[in-house]
């Protein structure tokens, strides 16, 4: 009987199973029991209402308005807020360039895409942190002082203050034209999307020409805002800090890299029958790409894609190498200053995790609407 | 009936490769014109750099203030070689590490050949690894102690991606297995832990390692720095290979499994001898993208004050006596970086044609 019940399979699979949620549960008990007693021993408490308390500590640059007499758990939000930030606009900019890296390795040149090719080996072969640490070393110590600023194009300066830029003053007239655009681009994805047809352009036109009638009507285009040098600093215009300015070089130029592998991958693996019956069907190299190659090979691009802009926002906490205040930044400054380490650490785990299931569950939906349907 | 006979059709040759001339391809028509304008253009705007770089760069100097004249200080990266590569090791020791960075290199070229892959080889590795340890370490023989602490530089570099992607494997073996289980238990367990892991940043997972783990483990289990910025590392690669492992299997016939079943085979031994080499040679490719992702990975444990190759460097550029040289540090010690990574992955290349050809003869 004993015997019989030894060699069922049904009966080990449940004895390891129960062993394996024993062994398990018996761990998290022992790391818990020994947490509360260093816990205990170190006089440590724990609980999160020190995130009402005042933080006392200054964050250099920050999208949300930010104090030193504001509390902890505005400081953290701070800190997400400039992690979303950074993120948004690395994959944004490194999406634009890894397209034009793609494009420039596969347009036939030999030249371009040798450079495309260097660049991308070059890029992929170094870690992310030597390469922000690098560009974050280039606007320290290689450029010159403010007075002596290099202006390689008319209102852009580059110093140790970091970069100035022209602004583009949004206001009055500028706002308008705005508003139209976006309700042209508006309009043009509503029509697609509900009657199924029709090009963006042409609302994009009209929204565009009725921006114009508004300038030429109100007599007033959108100004730009020059920097200008008084005294030993830069007045208006648009300061990137060295630290922004080294994360964002650094985080575009790494991750179009990837991305433009990303993209060329999915091209390449669509086959070239594909192509051939395009043009015995006598399609133009633009029908075929837009109607044929790009719908199959977003198939293939999406996911891994996904994936980079994933990892793109994780690889945002390398940040603190060059003391941009993001999250990890934040966090760490939280430890040193309250010693509430688990809390931290516990509210870093959490905004990462919560962002990448999110992601990952946008990801299953769209794979689920983009798949083949098999049979 | 008849049948008329057709003569065989005779081989035809392929027609000759149509060549574009260079001339053409660069300049055949506007497009390319231009595109050829843009990547001279490219090369033009990174002229200043390489003037940098090469023209105006001190090669070696006695004096570091020859230095200040603008070009680049290489002079100083021959000068402080030593101190990037090894960290503040004690300088009469530098054989010690110089040997561990020779023996790894020597066990890599060992095990190129796929034929000679086996619990032999797993077996050697491991010794000659608690060789290497005990060599930076010393205490025995007369060889000075020297504590993890002033360990440094590439050694760790190597040791820290060797030891992370090496211990890490096995759990990555037993999670990917969970994972395709058909048990429940196992499968939530191994989604859980791969998916936590994953969707961490690995500067998180590094905080967690050394500044929590002497919170949860009892009074008086110490575990160093390094000790644990390795075990962060061996979690982190544990994960990410677990997925890799994970397409393998999934990309095994699962006749091969039943067929086992069939012949009587015990479970492990089917999944030892039968599913694992047949799912890991699927995934060649990958697991040295991840091998190479991992020693890419080894340069954040500076974040949490471990001197690896990295660390080193920005000590060595803290010295006053230079001017600040940060921008050749970096690029030296990308330079290393780059070799070793583009090694890993020429190898990968040569190892799928290799593996390619004896699957098709």
């Amino acid at each position: 009987m004993l015997r019989t019940l030894w060699y069922s399979t049904r009966v080990r699979n449940w004895l390891f199973q129960i062993a394996l949620l024993g062994g398990l549960a018996a761990l998290v008990a022992w790391i818990v029991g020994n947490t509360l007693t260093n816990l205990a021993a170190r006089g440590i408490r724990t609980g999160f209402e020190f995130l009402s308390r005042p933080a006392r500590f200054p964050i250099s640059e920050s999208v949300l308005a930010y104090d030193s007499a504001d509390t902890y758990g505005w400081a953290f939000a701070v800190g997400i807020g400039n992690t979303v930030f950074v993120s948004a606009l690395t994959i944004l900019l490194a999406s634009l360039l890894g397209f034009a890296v793609a494009l420039a390795r596969g347009m036939g040149n030999p030249l371009l895409s040798a450079l495309a090719g260097a660049y991308v080996t070059l890029m992929r072969n170094m870690p992310l942190i030597v390469q922000l640490l690098f560009w974050y070393a280039l606007a320290t110590t290689a450029f010159p002082p403010a007075r002596q600023a290099l202006n390689p194009l008319p209102g852009v300066y580059l110093s140790q203050r970091g970069i100035h830029l022209p602004a583009l003053a949004f206001e009055g007239t500028a706002v308008l034209v705005l508003i139209a655009l976006a309700a042209g681009v508006a309009a043009a994805l509503g029509r697609r999307r509900f009657l199924g047809r029709g090009g963006l352009l042409w609302p994009l036109g009209a929204a565009l020409a009725a921006g114009l009638l508004l300038i030429l009507l109100r007599g007033s285009a959108p100004e730009l805002d020059m920097p200008l040098l008084v005294g030993l600093n830069f007045r208006g215009g648009l300061h990137l800090t060295p630290e922004f300015a080294a994360l964002m070089i650094g985080l575009v130029l790494y991750t179009a890299a990837f991305i433009s592998e990303i993209i060329r991958g999915g091209i390449e693996a669509i086959a070239r029958g594909q192509w051939e019956a395009g043009r015995a069907l006598g399609l133009t190299r633009r029908q075929i790409l837009r109607h044929i190659i790009v719908p199959q090979a977003l198939r293939i691009i999406i996911p891994p894609l996904t994936s980079q802009y994933l990892s793109t926002v994780k690889n945002t906490t390398l940040a603190l190498a060059v003391g941009y205040p993001e999250l990890g930044l934040v966090v760490g400054t939280v430890i040193n200053q309250s010693g509430q380490a688990i809390e931290s650490i516990l509210i870093m785990l959490a905004v990462f995790l919560s962002i990448s299931v999110s992601v990952s569950l946008f990801m299953n939906w769209y794979n689920a609407r983009v798949a083949l349907v098999v049979r | 009936m008849s049948v008329t006979e057709h003569p065989p059709l005779a081989a035809r040759t392929p027609p000759a490769k149509a060549r574009t001339p260079l001339v053409r391809l660069l300049f055949g028509d506007v497009l390319s014109a231009l595109l050829t304008l843009l990547a001279l253009g490219l090369i033009l705007a990174l002229l200043p750099a390489l003037n940098w770089a090469v023209l105006d760069a001190v090669w070696s100097t006695e004096d570091p203030d020859t230095c200040r004249q603008g070009g680049a200080c290489w002079a100083y990266v021959q000068d402080k070689a030593r101190l990037i590569l090894f960290g503040i090791y004690p300088p009469e020791q530098h054989w010690r590490p110089l040997l561990v960075i020779g023996l790894i290199l020597a066990m890599v070229l060992a095990s190129l050949s796929p034929r000679l892959w086996g619990a032999r080889l797993l077996a050697i590795w491991g010794l000659s690894l608690l060789a290497m340890l005990g060599l930076m370490r010393g205490g025995f023989l007369g060889l000075p102690l020297v504590p993890t602490s002033q360990w440094g530089g590439l050694p760790v570099t190597l040791l820290l991606a060797v030891l992370s992607l090496g211990i890490g494997f096995p759990f990555a073996v037993a999670l990917a297995l969970g994972r395709r289980s058909a048990l429940p238990v196992p499968r939530l367990v191994s989604v859980g832990l791969i998916e936590l892991v994953r969707g961490l940043p690995l500067v998180g997972v590094l905080f967690v390692a050394s500044i929590l783990l002497p919170l949860l483990l009892p009074e008086g289990w110490t575990i160093d720095k390094l000790g644990r910025t390795l075990a962060a590392l061996t979690v982190f690669a544990a994960a990410y290979l677990a997925e890799v492992i994970r397409g393998g299997l999934q990309g095994v016939d699962k006749g091969q499994g039943e067929a086992a079943q069939a012949l009587g085979i015990p479970f492990w031994k089917t999944i030892w001898h039968i599913i694992l080499p047949q799912a890991i040679q699927k995934v060649i490719p990958p697991l040295t993208n991840t091998a190479i992702i991992m020693v890419k990975n080894t340069s954040l444990v500076m974040i949490v004050g471990v001197f690896d190759m990295l660390g080193a460097g920005r000590a060595a550029a803290a010295d006053p006596a230079w001017p600040a040289p940060y921008t050749e540090t970096y690029l030296f010690v990308a330079l290393m970086y780059f070799l070793i990574c583009i090694a890993i992955s020429l190898y990968s290349r040569w190892l799928e044609q290799t593996v390619k050809n004896r699957s098709h003869s």
